[in-house]
């Protein structure tokens, strides 16, 4: 879902990063995805390749990391991973879990020139 | 005008007028927004041949090639302008709410029920957000609270910015209740904080109790859902039990209350809870000497940070 949109805030945050930096060029760009954060990787990738197109990080390598949903299990007491909302504790079965993580998008890195 | 969502920029009309070109704020301060999709396109195959070459030769030069940490979140400066906001109405001990339902699910009935019988207890500013028509915003005004419309045109949500641009124009006075009535969209509000104080999801039970299992992201983020037109029950084979149990699974602590617009059922309970709402906003408060030396660490770090530029 608004995987375009996400692009061109990875952009501006790539633009800005390397100017500051002072580079001519980005060579790489890393994502890191968590899979609960309802992001399609095929369509990242294509928004990514589209509104990259003459920006400093053109024909930029993109590397995409995802991670594991985590959250808390009231039952039990653990931190689980999970692989969609609603799925239950792999520990218990119950359904009492708090995300804790895996629901965000974040840029790690970039390589510059 | 939408700092995430690029499909809806330039096509956000508040009240009509493109905001691009409206900068003001109630408090007196001014920014502007710029429109993301400016870059350049260059499709031909020569565009690619010479990046390709360039990057050929940088590599075979040995280039100082670098790794500069980012570690930025996606959603950051929506993030940073829905907690401004946060701050902009806590200052002014506003209970702020962001309604989010599918379309017809009955939110601007019940809202215009609610401002009806909230006269004389509360008071209530209304910001709209519907892709086109004003047609909500009049209704509201129509019960004699002020209400502000923002259309998003393709847009699919509500975003900080807009809501932003909405505080400064609406004004909603200190201590008051504000309601922001999102875009009809299961789906897409989910991700985007526009500063409230809680989202309030209303479901029609004419909409099946599989939805919070079908759309558990925004089930998940609501403090509390509202499950209207509770009189027409006895026509449906709706089961409200089911449908709680299945909002529990996806969030344990969502409150329900059951209500009816029309009927007028389960709105006592609803009015309370905005009672309880409202006092609390009044309550925490910030004292203004605290406010301003909030602003003053803002203020102070913004001018690093310029200086570091």
């Amino acid at each position: 879902m608004h995987e375009m949109s996400l692009a061109e805030s990875v952009r501006e945050i790539v633009d800005e990063t390397a100017r500051t930096n002072g580079a001519r060029r980005v060579a790489a760009v890393r994502l890191e995805i968590g899979r609960l954060a309802q992001v399609e990787i095929d369509a990242m990738r294509f928004a990514f390749e589209v509104v990259t197109r003459g920006s400093l990080a053109e024909a930029a390598r993109l590397e995409i990391v995802e991670t594991d949903g985590s959250a808390w299990c009231m039952r039990c007491a653990n931190t689980v991973a999970i692989a969609r909302r609603g799925d239950a504790c792999p520990e218990c079965a119950s359904y009492q879990l708090q995300v804790t993580g895996g629901d965000r998008m974040r840029v790690m890195d970039i390589e510059v020139a | 005008m939408c700092v995430t969502c690029g499909c809806a920029s330039g096509e956000t009309r508040v009240e009509g007028v493109d905001p691009d070109h409206v900068h003001t704020h109630g408090d007196g301060t001014t920014h502007s927004h710029s429109h993301a999709l400016d870059h350049t396109h260059d499709h031909g195959p020569d565009a690619w041949q010479r990046a390709a070459v360039a990057a050929g030769a940088a590599a075979s030069e040995g280039s100082q090639a670098r790794l500069v940490q980012v570690e930025r979140d996606i959603l950051a400066k929506n993030d940073a302008l829905a907690q401004h906001n946060r701050d902009w109405l806590a200052e002014r001990g506003i209970f702020t709410l962001n309604l989010v339902s599918s379309p017809g699910s009955g939110k601007t009935t019940l809202l215009v029920r609610t401002i009806e019988q909230l006269a004389g207890r509360l008071g209530v500013a209304v910001i709209e957000g519907d892709q086109q028509t004003s047609v909500d915003a009049e209704r509201i005004r129509a019960t004699g609270a002020p209400a502000l419309q923002i259309n998003t045109g393709r847009g699919c949500h509500l975003d900080a910015a807009m809501v932003q641009t909405a505080l400064g124009r609406l004004a909603p006075s200190e201590e008051s209740v504000l309601m922001i009535e999102n875009v009809g969209n299961l789906v897409c509000p989910a991700g985007f904080d526009l500063g409230e104080t809680h989202k309030v999801l209303v479901l029609s039970v004419t909409e099946g109790e599989d939805k919070p299992l079908k759309y558990p992201d925004m089930f998940h983020a609501a403090s509390l859902m509202l499950l209207n037109k509770v009189d027409l029950l006895p026509h449906l084979t709706f089961d409200v039990e089911r449908c709680l149990a299945n909002a529990r699974r996806v969030n344990p602590a969502i409150e329900v209350i059951p209500v009816s617009a029309t009927s007028g059922q389960g709105m006592d309970d609803w009015l309370d809870w905005l009672e309880r709402g409202a006092h609390a906003a009044r309550q925490q408060r910030p004292d203004r000497v605290a406010t301003q030396h909030r602003r003053l660490v803002e203020l102070e770090a913004e001018v690093a940070r310029l200086r570091s530029q």
